[in-house]
């Protein structure tokens, strides 16, 4: 445990999450990837927008980028189209990127940019106490659903896939090794990565629906999640109405920032008077 | 010295004064009458190895620029109207967080989509008020495309300088007119560059004198793992709520603009110390006034001419010492008097300020501010 204290301002500890919330196991699992994987915390940029999950960046020691409602994989597209070589990584939630981000979410995943997004979900928006999200369950229970969500929640790991996502991956916070690993492999995938991690809420989600705490809120959640391994050996009467977790999509495609790189140097080839000389004085540290 | 002479439009002359100042990262979204700055930083950028991105929207093409000023990019993105207006909230990002940035607005006809695409200046207030809270804001307003080159050039300067987002407003007639600009020999100029810290220990990102000082700004990637917020922030950068804080943050980063208001002046004045009238104008309605008050002065009438180019911070000290000979105020815009309430409040206590707004789409002819001129007097 305390070596991954590291990982972490401590300064800044507490956090302000409730007794039981999955958002410490999910940034828990981040940063084991990150230690197994032994990246370089300099060149990690970690961006978040707005809501409970969002927070999380505020604690970790990298380069961190907490930005405005929903649009934190539009701010991580200007980080990593201006410096390719950076790691960065997306935390976000339910609302932040199914709802008023879904827009940024979606062509990110259309450009394959490498971007590594992880989505925490929670069924719920908890930062402003339990109104109904993009991912609230069909007659679930919000303080905006108060007679049941008459809405549809998002398959958002089919609608990453759709929309161009090479690599997509779900696990949940009761999965953590799983867990763990995804993200791992998410981060090294290169292209645009969502791991959606399925996750409690027992302080709005649980109680207003009445399933209990955070052990029973967590089992709600596993409850209803089969492997994809596992799945595809049974009959499609078993995997009716389950959630399937573990690796679900990837596949090799060029990546935006490489492919752009490559126009750069194809034009300067053609015109070699126009390389700038040296590049942008105050630009050459931290170049590529 | 080498110079160049092109004939070029002003977005034309916006995109290449950008590129002289060491621009790397522009990301947008279609808008005319704006497009043409899109089209050639696409072209351009790749050449000097900058980059290029259209975003999905406006919202997302201001918030990528955030992300690359981040990282220590030169970042610009360039709009109008409708597309200003869904940038306002990332604008307040960037005022709060210290995100140097420019932003061209070639304005047009509002509200909502209005009458696409003919030229206003509505967008005075909107550039100074248009995000929520308290905030500093820098917007130049050229007055032709050689100003578009100058002034963009200065935003860079000044974003940089002041860590603060710059908007250059201009609008349809400046950005698509053509006219003769010299471009200045690359060697003959100083590229703005931004000061940055030495070293990572003990860096504290939001360290600065509380009167109105400037942080050093380290870019990410470089060892300095800073936490850049939306929240009000101390000094470490850490989100805080406790008054002491927001009190000491939000004095100083107000300071930062306001206490150089008047260093950051910049205008156009003729003729104003023996005048009865002062006529105030900016952008293009300026060009119809300037000639109208020429006019005017050939035929013996006492008339000067006063045109900011820096409209944020309002330089208040300066146009109340240049306006004091005036009798009167005559201010034409193409909006209903939104430069008009800054005259009035930085020179209208002792004289009436006459407001000549003009919405429908048209420009300004010199006969119109003639005429408005002679009644005025």
């Amino acid at each position: 445990m305390a070596e991954f204290l590291s990982y972490f301002r401590q300064d800044r500890l507490p956090h302000i999450w409730c007794p039981g919330c999955g958002n410490g196991t999910v940034t828990g699992a981040l940063v084991r990837a990150i230690d197994k994987l032994g990246l370089d915390k300099n060149n990690i940029v970690v961006v978040s927008g707005i809501g409970c999950s969002s927070r999380a960046v505020g604690y970790l020691d990298f380069d961190t980028l907490h930005t405005t409602h929903g649009r934190a994989i539009a701010f991580a597209t200007g980080v990593k189209l201006a410096r390719p070589r950076l790691k960065v990584i997306v935390i976000t939630g339910d609302g932040d990127s199914a709802a008023i981000g879904g827009n940024h979410f979606i062509h990110a995943a259309r450009r394959n940019i490498d971007i590594t997004t992880i989505i925490i979900n929670n069924n719920i928006y908890g930062m402003t106490s339990g109104q109904a999200s993009p991912m609230t369950p069909h007659g679930m229970l919000g303080t905006t659903a108060p007679y049941g969500n008459v809405e549809y929640n998002f398959d958002l790991c089919e609608l990453a896939k759709a929309a161009g996502a090479t690599y997509v991956a779900r696990a949940t916070t009761y999965h953590y090794v799983l867990l763990e690993d995804l993200i791992a492999k998410a981060i090294m995938h290169k292209g645009f990565s969502v791991v959606e991690a399925l996750s409690q809420c027992p302080t709005y989600f649980g109680r207003k629906n009445k399933i209990g705490g955070a052990v029973d809120t967590l089992n709600w959640i596993k409850d209803q999640t089969i492997n994809v391994k596992a799945a595809a050996a049974l009959p499609p009467e078993k995997r009716e109405g389950k959630i399937l977790i573990g690796e679900l999509h990837s596949i090799e495609k060029a990546e935006f920032t490489q492919q752009y790189l490559e126009v750069i140097a194809k034009v300067q080839r053609a015109n070699p008077s126009y390389a700038r000389n040296k590049g942008v004085p105050g630009c050459e540290l931290n170049s590529d | 010295m080498v110079e160049k002479v092109r004939l070029m439009q002003g977005n034309e002359a916006c995109t290449m004064a950008a590129i002289a100042a060491g621009l790397e990262f522009y990301a947008g979204y279609p808008i005319t009458p704006s497009t043409e700055i899109a089209e050639m930083c696409s072209e351009e950028l790749p050449k000097v190895g900058g980059k290029f991105i259209q975003m999905e929207d406006e919202i997302g093409s201001i918030s990528a620029c955030i992300g690359a000023s981040l990282t220590g990019a030169k970042a610009m993105t360039a709009t109008s109207g409708p597309g200003f207006s869904l940038m306002q909230e990332a604008i307040g990002y960037a005022s709060l967080c210290e995100i140097p940035l420019v932003i061209i607005d070639v304005q047009r006809v509002g509200p909502s989509t209005g009458m696409p695409t003919s030229p206003a200046q509505g967008d005075v207030m909107q550039a100074r008020w248009g995000t929520h809270g308290d905030h500093p804001i820098i917007a130049l307003a050229p007055g032709n495309v050689k100003e578009c080159y100058e002034l963009t050039f200065r935003a860079f300067e000044l974003s940089e300088k002041y860590r603060v987002p710059v908007i250059v407003l201009t609008d349809e007639v400046i950005g698509h007119m053509r006219e003769k600009v010299v471009l200045p020999d690359p060697g003959s100029y100083k590229i703005p560059m931004r000061a940055m810290p030495q070293n990572p220990a003990g860096y504290k990102p939001y360290a600065a004198d509380p009167n109105g000082g400037v942080p050093l700004m380290a870019p990410f990637g470089m060892g300095y793992r800073w936490h850049c917020t939306g929240l009000f922030h101390d000094e470490n950068g850490a989100p805080s709520s406790k008054p002491a804080v927001a009190s000491v943050l939000m004095r100083r980063l107000n300071l930062k603009v306001e206490n150089r208001a008047d260093d950051l002046a910049d205008y156009f004045a003729e003729g104003l110390e023996d005048c009865d009238l002062a006529v105030v104008s900016f952008g293009s309605s300026a060009m119809a006034a300037l000639s109208a008050v020429r006019r005017a002065r050939s035929e013996g009438y006492k008339v000067g001419m006063f045109r900011p180019k820096t409209i944020w911070p309002f330089p208040t000290a300066t146009v109340r010492r240049l306006l004091a000979p005036a009798k009167r105020i005559l201010v034409p815009e193409m909006n209903l008097g939104q430069l008009a309430l800054e005259i009035e409040r930085a020179a209208g206590c002792e004289r009436p300020v006459i407001r000549l707004g003009k919405v429908n789409g048209e420009l300004f002819h010199p006969d119109e501010v003639f005429a408005a001129i002679k009644e005025a007097l």
